[in-house]
């Protein structure tokens, strides 16, 4: 009989498995992937604009924004456009986000988790605790970047705090850049060393074994529940 | 020929000359690492401000307005002599009236401080800024900005211990009194300088200005004054605008004149160690993850994980459909 299972989730929509073969799982709706890479974008216009103003070594990437007073006004604006694209999308991926015993044993375990033995692992939710890390690591800094950069935007409110308070605000906010430049790399490259996770930010999905690899929980989740879309 | 003008009071020189403020005679740039020794050495200049001479005229901010061409907003009398009511993009140079009663003689005293750029041997704006050459200072002490290499940034504002530069509304540039560099360069004094009615602005080599301050400072002494004063801070080097006072023992009744003026250690931090170890380690991040790619073992899915996905799949559907059928 090929009657489907009860279908929870909308076919094809977020956390659903593509019976195959082979098996595909749906990690990201298009709503997700376009607030990231709104996301991805502007950090990554934030980074080489702020890097230029943050090094003369590196002052010559300016001439990517059109000179330096198009960089120094444009900058902040791109933190503003992050700002509220990263809080969109943490509002719909905190829940998921919050550490449990298992992240603890991961963490604690981490050795294995970078010589590649994830079987001495435990099986993990849709995020490990490296994820978690990067998730509140980046939600935290964004928040000390957008304020102590409202602090430091001559153009607006330059006027309203006294200079002793924006040299701190500027201090600050050049430590939680190296901080979120660091967190940054690491995301990066976490997605690229873990081979197949790229696809889950791009098309949206990810094969099965990927997540029966390193989201078990996850996956073993969505096919108890019948988040399985019908044969075709 | 003389390198800098000893006077400002003198017309200057009839003979043509030659412009002696140029980029050879840079000794510092702004985001530029270290400059080669210039080959020639001008004589540093100072302005001496005698605040025991000054009668509060404002004939420097108009002689200012006018050389630097400038065009500040007409603006709104709230009852203090002061005016502007401060330094902007368009007032480099501002009278501060401070009325001060004397705890020891109960007199009322009326200080006047003639406020602006301090043109400091290390000076905070060049050390704070980001923009390669948008600030420069010359073997003869004076801290200019270059404002075509200005990008707006208000950084300079966070470096200064003064609180002196100015960003324009208009252009977003930073403006601050130059010490008519325009001026000297050519062998005249500022402006300023020049206009004072009573020679409380006076201008030369800053050796001749600190003899002639020694000069004024026993005048006031023999006149009562015993804690009066050259301000010449050594927090910041130096500076190339001195101050003399006649209560040089406390500097911050002047309208918060700083009594230890020096670049913010929060501003040393950000544009010292920050700066670097920040370079360093995100570059260090960067190349070690680079190399961990190319050489290191990625995290693949194996063939046999697959299989065990799509048996669990499997199962999962058989099970379902056998509830189904079931039901």
């Amino acid at each position: 009989m090929s009657a489907s299972p009860k279908v929870a989730a909308k076919i094809g929509g977020e956390d659903t498995i593509h019976r195959g073969p082979p098996v595909e799982v749906v990690r990201y709706g298009p709503g997700k992937r376009i607030n990231h890479w709104v996301t991805a974008i502007s950090l990554i216009l934030l980074l080489i604009s702020g890097l230029a103003m943050f090094h003369p070594s590196l002052f010559f990437l300016t001439e990517l924004f059109g000179g330096g007073q198009n960089t120094r006004w444009i900058h902040p604006w791109i933190g503003v456009v992050l700002f509220f694209s990263f809080f969109i999308l943490f509002a719909q991926l905190w829940k998921l986000n919050i550490p449990n015993r298992d992240d603890v044993k991961w963490a604690s375990q981490i050795g294995d988790v970078i010589n590649g033995h994830e079987e001495r692992l435990p099986e993990l939710g849709k995020y490990n605790a490296g994820q978690k890390f990067i998730f509140w690591g980046m939600a935290s800094l964004i928040i000390v970047l957008i304020s102590t950069g409202i602090i430091a935007w001559e153009q607006y409110f330059g006027h309203l705090t006294s200079i002793p308070t924006q040299r701190i605000a500027l201090l600050i906010h050049s430590l939680a850049a190296v901080a979120i430049i660091l967190i940054f790399i690491l995301h990066v490259y976490a997605a690229i060393w873990t081979r197949g996770t790229i696809s889950a930010m791009t098309r949206g999905t990810v094969t099965g074994g990927w997540a029966w690899r390193h989201h078990r929980k996850w996956f073993k989740d969505m096919a108890g529940r019948g988040k399985i879309d019908p044969a075709e | 020929m003389m390198d800098s003008p000893r006077t400002a009071v003198s017309n200057p020189p009839v003979q043509p000359m030659e412009t002696n403020l140029t980029a050879k005679d840079m000794i510092k740039r702004s985001a530029s690492g270290d400059l080669p020794a210039p080959e020639r050495q001008l004589t540093p200049v100072a302005k001496l401000i005698d605040v025991s001479k000054c009668i509060g005229c404002k004939a420097c901010q108009s002689a200012c307005i006018e050389w630097n061409d400038t065009n500040p907003e007409v603006g709104e009398n709230i009852g203090v002599y002061t005016n502007p009511h401060d330094l902007s993009e368009n007032m480099f140079t501002l009278m501060r009236f401070t009325e001060w009663v004397n705890p020891e003689t109960d007199n009322l005293e009326w200080l006047i401080r003639k406020d602006g750029c301090m043109h400091c041997s290390d000076p905070g704006c060049l050390k704070a800024c980001p923009s390669p050459g948008a600030i420069v200072q010359y073997s003869n002490g004076i801290v200019d900005f270059i404002h075509e290499n200005c990008i707006g940034c208000g950084y300079c504002v966070k470096g200064c211990p003064f609180n002196i530069p100015r960003i324009s509304k208009a252009d977003h540039r930073a403006y601050k009194c130059t010490l008519c560099s325009d001026r000297v360069a050519m062998g005249q004094g500022p402006a300023c300088a020049k206009a004072c009615p009573t020679q409380a602005i006076v201008f030369g080599t800053k050796e001749d200005m600190k003899k002639h301050a020694e000069e004024r400072i026993a005048d006031l002494k023999s006149r009562g004054y015993a804690n009066a004063g050259l301000y010449d801070p050594p927090g910041v080097g130096g500076t190339h605008v001195m101050y003399v006072l006649h209560h040089n023992d406390k500097p911050h009744i002047y309208a918060d004149l700083p009594d230890n003026p020096s670049i913010s250690a929060v501003v040393q931090t950000w544009k010292g160690a920050t700066k670097y170890a920040g370079l360093a380690v995100m570059g260090l991040a960067a190349a070690g993850t680079i190399l961990h790619g190319l050489f290191g073992k990625a995290n693949r899915v194996s063939k046999h994980e697959e299989q065990e996905a799509q048996e669990a799949v499997e199962e999962a559907v058989d099970h379902a459909d056998k509830r189904a059928e079931d039901a």
